[in-house]
């Protein structure tokens, strides 16, 4: 490895930090400082998305790529770059369906396949100095937004890119933003959805962890944009390092001037303040999640009711906005609407960010440009089935979501494309299963999850979750009866309909898709009381 | 006076509104470990939220308790990556070691055993969390692992 300029770069995600990267990097930095190597610079960085395979350390600038590695191998890595020796060969990655080594992080085909844009600087800067993010082109969009463009060309500019909201409903962007510029009253809020409530995702905590300046610069030219001056991020209770990552980038941010009073002597004041959810799925909904600052239960708001942009936080026009959302707005004001509309598909513009996780081999964080194929995603991105299984279905879109077929691999990921296929974008969880998992029990899996989770608030979806819960875990224990299928269909009908919110007009979809594409299973463990899977025991 | 109270008076001050609500709870609940009776009382008054609504958000959120949690607390991770990769058979191995089920405190309070929503770490899945500490890839015989290297540190902390 050339001697020149050198940069470790140390992964610190919260899955590398379980796995021990903390520790390595005090190694790492004793190693440097006792060989007194000036050249060789030692960054943290977010995360990397390759989770599974950490800690990961990446070597710059050919991106020489280390996994599992662990604190003792410190002292190896710093004397093979001090050396100018060939990288530390059994802490390379080696590719798990060739068996080959693959040096290089942009050659695995984990990475060659994604485009990243909402992840661009995740792994790549420190999320905790404003210089790394300022040397990567960070606020330059902000800059241009207050200085060159009117709040009018910038809501232009963001509905012209077709952005729609990656929280989930896919809502356009720039119409959400058009009705907030729109709705009277002095006061308005920004709001940010950091809640990332389903269970099996983690792509909004690696931006809030990885890149926590591209969100604050998104809500500030949103706030300038729509007529706000405070701007609030509600991050899910169990997300302390993003907590932490944030609290650090709001600090550094203002200190520098991007955040506060009079932003680059605009005349434009904005400030941030984090708000840390305290553990309830349906407070990601927009309403409740209102109530939830606000100092209440999250109780939706029941129909009919205000849009939120009319009258969100304190009965104040607000603007609700995913994590991603937000941190995809830079990239739309720097590099311009018809650079991002190029990617993706004709209705879905721009990239979409899963967690990519379950049965598949590579599991991680990934971004592929909207309209890519399930078929690429698992197969070339996540490397197949692993152990030689076989694939039986892909989970999208967590309990609001659904589970589809081998049958449906070809179909491109994107909002309409998933909605008509009987499962939904959602926010990015991506889960994989194989002949292994039980289709049944993974529908009762998530009533069991969203029954425990219902406010309570309106009776369809408080005891009709309860009701399917009851029958599927009837059926995952051999007592099924006769009549069962029909009536959870018809019962799920009913929620969807009867519901008030989000949460309950979604929940049956994971039990609907189900018994559509798999309904041979449940056959099987109503009549036959046998499980094919050989999960329920019976 | 008693140190709770000692507790609320020194964190209160800083905390005017209803607003509020959620983050004094959150405060309060690190420092004590829990939210007794009389810190919500407390929140009541200074506040000035009825003690039924401070009741309310606390017994509405997951993340509240009101009851002393123990010095080891024990999150299994029950979400999708995690249930798919085995979190129930975890979960029971626990049980059957702690002899508590899920939710419950040890009369010593020395474990708590909970099952939390999603950790975020599906990609080690499946992961247990120990007071601050994630660990990951997890599979019924590590658990037993996870007992050894439980430290001193305390889960109320
Ligand atoms: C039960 C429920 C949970 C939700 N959870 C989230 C969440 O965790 N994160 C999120 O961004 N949106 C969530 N949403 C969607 C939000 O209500 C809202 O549509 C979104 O935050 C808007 O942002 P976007 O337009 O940028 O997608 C949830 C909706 C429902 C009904």
């Amino acid at each position: 490895m050339p001697k020149g300029e050198t940069t470790i770069f140390v992964c610190q995600g919260t899955g590398c930090v379980s796995g021990g990267s903390t520790e390595l990097y005090s190694l790492l930095e004793a190693e440097l400082a006792g060989a007194g190597a000036g050249n060789v610079r030692l960054k943290r960085t977010g995360c990397h998305g390759f989770c599974q395979q950490g800690p990961v350390v990446v070597i710059g600038p050919e991106r020489v790529f280390y996994v599992k590695v662990e604190p003792a191998d410190a002292k190896e890595i710093v004397a093979a770059i001090l050396a100018e020796e060939k990288p530390v060969q059994r802490l390379l990655y080696r590719d798990p369906v060739t068996g080959s080594i693959i040096p290089h992080y942009h050659d695995i085909p984990f990475y060659r396949e994604q485009e990243r844009v909402i992840l661009r600087n995740c792994g790549n800067i420190d999320p905790e100095d404003v210089d790394d993010y300022l040397a990567a082109g960070g606020y330059r969009a902000l800059t241009r937004a207050l200085k060159e463009m009117t709040r009018e060309e910038i809501i232009e500019e963001v509905k012209r890119s077709g952005l729609r909201g990656l929280g989930g409903a896919g809502f356009s962007a720039g119409r959400k933003w058009e009705a907030c510029y729109r709705a009277s009253g002095n006061e308005k809020f920004v709001i940010c959805n950091g809640d990332e409530g389903d269970p099996g995702a983690f792509q909004d905590r690696s931006v809030m962890e990885g890149d926590p300046h591209s969100i604050l610069e998104g809500m500030a030219i949103a706030g300038y944009a729509i007529g706000a001056n405070k701007g609030y991020i509600y991050v899910r209770a169990e997300y302390p390092l993003a907590v932490h990552r944030l609290k650090t980038a709001v600090k550094q941010a203002g200190e520098r001037g991007f955040l506060g009073r009079n932003i680059l002597g605009s005349g434009f004041d904005f400030d941030i303040e984090i708000f840390q959810g305290a553990g309830a799925f349906v407070c990601g909904e927009s309403t409740a999640l209102v109530r939830s600052i606000e100092g209440y239960r999250g109780l939706p708001r029941p129909l009919p009711r205000p849009r939120t942009s009319e009258a969100g936080l304190w009965g104040k026009p607000t603007l609700l906005n995913n994590v991603k959302t937000l941190a995809s707005v830079p990239h739309i004001i720097l590099q311009g609407a018809d650079w991002f509309a190029a990617r993706g598909t004709e209705r879905s513009k721009g990239t979409a960010v899963f967690s990519l996780t379950g049965k598949v081999v590579n599991c991680g964080l990934i971004e592929v440009p909207m309209g890519a194929s399930l078929r690429k995603i698992i197969f070339e991105i996540g490397g197949g089935i692993q152990g030689n299984k076989t694939f039986k279905a892909v989970q999208t879109g967590g309990p609001s979501g659904g589970c589809l077929p081998a049958e449906m691999l070809d179909i491109p990921v994107d909002f309409d494309s998933l909605t008509s296929a009987g499962s939904i974008m959602g926010s990015g969880g991506m889960v994989i299963l194989d002949e292994n998992t039980c289709m049944v029990d993974l529908a009762r899996y998530f009533l069991d999850f969203t029954q425990r989770e219902s406010c309570g608030q309106c009776i369809p979806c408080r005891l009709g979750t309860r009701q399917m819960f009851t029958i599927l875990d009837d059926i995952t224990k051999g007592q099924g009866r006769p009549g069962d299928i029909e009536l959870l269909v018809e019962l799920g009908g009913i929620i969807a309909r009867g519901s008030l919110c989000g949460l309950g007009k979604t929940v049956p979809n994971p039990v609907l898709t189900t018994i559509r594409y798999f309904r041979a299973e449940y056959e099987a463990h109503i009549y036959e009381h046998r499980c094919p899977a050989g999960v329920c025991q019976m | 006076m008693d140190e709770e109270l000692a507790i609320c008076k020194k964190v209160l001050p800083f905390y005017s509104t209803r607003h509020h609500l959620i983050p004094v709870l959150q405060e309060l609940q690190s420092k004590i470990g829990y939210l007794p009776e009389k810190v919500i009382v407390e929140v009541s008054r200074h506040l000035r939220v009825p003690a039924s609504d401070v009741y309310a958000v606390a017994s509405f959120y997951d993340q509240f308790r009101l009851q002393p949690l123990g010095r080891k607390r024990i999150a299994v991770c029950r979400g999708t990556a995690c249930h798919v990769r085995g979190a129930p058979q975890i979960l029971k191995r626990i049980e059957a070691m702690t002899n508590l089920k899920e939710g419950e405190t040890s009369p010593d309070l020395e474990y708590t055993l909970e099952t939390v929503g999603c950790i975020g770490c599906c990609a080690l899945a499946p992961c247990v969390r120990v007071n601050k500490e994630v660990f990951g890839e997890m599979s019924p015989e590590r658990v037993a692992e996870l007992f050894d290297v439980f430290g001193e540190e305390d889960g109320n902390a």
